[in-house]
């Protein structure tokens, strides 16, 4: 934990943070994970079946992993609010994490970005960001817990998602948001989620303008999911029926992924 | 009460009477393969944030990747909580752990831990589990739940946080969880080794007698 925390602070020791993330990332075949997790030969013993030649397997843990998003939505209550913190909470500097560093993270130009909305909403224009900023703003300071386990609590400001999406007349009975991001990152969000009061497009962090290491100049703030369901550096939202994937989530992340 | 050493067959009795039932072998069987998978698993997770400062080798982990490793730890999960609630709902119907595992007292477990560690603990009927057994096998459920609660709670910590609070926080919480995979850890090794310095108790936990 403490040689990760300290890889996580901007600035620091990028190269040994490209190799741990290098580490966590996924191997080129998907189908190899259940091969490597095997090697042990465990699951073999346990099974008494071959298990690299593990397409069962892997199709077993995707379709038991499908029926736990069933399972996590049907428990997500839309009224249970993540709890809140206080000022002296907030983690300085709050750690950078994505899959590249921070000298690769997107670099907006705030005056040329737009937020393209589509799919099922009556107001498919784009948004300047001098518009989003007109836009009512709630702070909250909430825990931001990742996927690995560690968590930091952080400030955020901006207008609750849902009254952007009633705002641009989005048909709320669909079933995803589905979020592209500069970088091309993109990730689905659950249409109960996207309601939830503290799902927030977020333009500020601490109480000033998102920095570019936490997303310029949006990020969507999904304090009821682990942090890789709270993209950065969004450019588009579309609101579908579909189910679209997202970049962990089909790498295996489980793609409700709800706190 | 004999003084049998470890290598004596068994007598008449004990080898006639059935010493674990079928729903505790079975029971017990799927609760080991998903305790193993849970653990496995779970320190492949532990390994992409890792609370101490080490590493669980890649080798001795479920998974290959931190993805990989939910999906495992997220499937035996069922195995695990569907079969735990099972065992202990039949245990307490059937009257199972008070006629097992109680009393339990102090002094009990003090004088058999005595008998035991100067070899002298007789193991001649093993339809009566010795207070050492009470202890470690009373204590193991009670780890078993805790291990449970504490994985809801960190999975959950907005959905459960009552239950995440009741930990002392998300933070405090994995720590919990992480001491109490320890605890199980500990326990799996002293009970195979006791399991296999007297055979015929494994032999008991496979073919019930």
């Amino acid at each position: 934990m403490l040689r990760i925390k300290s890889l996580l602070i901007p600035g620091v020791d990028k190269k040994l943070l490209v190799k741990d993330a290098t580490k966590l990332m996924p191997e080129l075949s998907r189908r190899r994970f259940i091969a490597g997790g095997a090697s042990l030969g465990a699951l073999t013993l346990l099974t008494g079946c071959d298990v690299s030649d593990s397409f069962s397997a892997e199709s077993m843990l995707t379709r038991i992993s499908k029926f736990n998003d069933g399972v996590q939505a049907a428990i997500f209550n839309p009224n249970a609010m993540a709890p809140t913190f206080s000022e002296k909470d907030i983690r300085r500097p709050f750690p950078f994490n994505a899959y590249y560093t921070e000298d690769e993270a997107p670099n907006i130009e705030g005056k040329d970005w737009k937020l393209e909305v589509s799919g099922l909403v009556q107001n498919r224009k784009s948004w300047t960001l001098d518009e989003l900023y007109k836009l009512p703003e709630v702070k909250q300071i909430t825990r931001h817990i990742c996927v690995e386990g560690w968590s930091a609590i952080g400030s955020w400001s901006g207008t609750p998602l849902r009254d952007f999406l009633k705002l641009v007349g989005a048909d709320t009975s669909a079933k995803y948001v589905w979020f592209r991001c500069a970088e091309d990152y993109t990730s689905p969000l659950d249409m109960p989620t996207a309601l939830h009061p503290q799902t927030q497009m977020t333009f500020k962090f601490d109480d000033k303008i998102l920095p570019r290491a936490y997303g310029y100049p949006m990020k969507i703030r999904v304090p009821t999911k682990l942090g890789f369901k709270n993209p950065k550096y969004v450019v588009s939202m579309e609101v579908t029926n579909d189910y679209k994937g997202g970049y962990w989530e089909d790498q295996g992340y489980n793609s409700f992924s709800g706190s | 009460m004999s003084s049998m050493t470890l290598s004596e067959p068994s007598t008449a009795p004990a080898s006639s009477k059935v010493i674990q039932p079928g729903w505790v072998r079975t029971m017990h069987w799927i609760n080991a393969v998903a305790m193993i998978m849970m653990i496995m698993s779970g320190w492949q997770i532990y390994n992409a944030a890792p609370l101490f400062d080490f590493r669980f080798s890649h080798a001795i982990t479920l998974g290959g990747w931190l993805g990989g490793a939910l999906l495992w730890h997220f499937a035996a999960m069922w195995l695990l909580m569907v079969n735990g609630l099972a065992y202990l709902t039949v245990g307490l119907i059937t009257g199972r752990f008070r006629k097992k595992l109680l009393p339990l007292t102090p002094s009990g477990v003090l004088t058999d831990t005595r008998l035991a560690l100067t070899g002298k603990l007789s193991h001649a009927d093993l339809t009566k589990y010795n207070y050492v057994q009470k202890l470690l096998y009373a204590g193991i459920i009670l780890v078993g739940i805790v291990v449970v609660l504490s994985g809801l709670s960190i999975w959950k910590p907005v959905q459960l946080q009552w239950l995440t609070a009741l930990f002392g926080g998300y933070d405090v919480a994995r720590y919990v969880h992480f001491a109490a995979m320890a605890a199980i850890v500990g326990f799996l090794v002293i009970h195979v080794i006791l399991a296999l310095l007297v055979p015929k108790s494994l032999r008991a936990m496979i073919i019930g007698r």
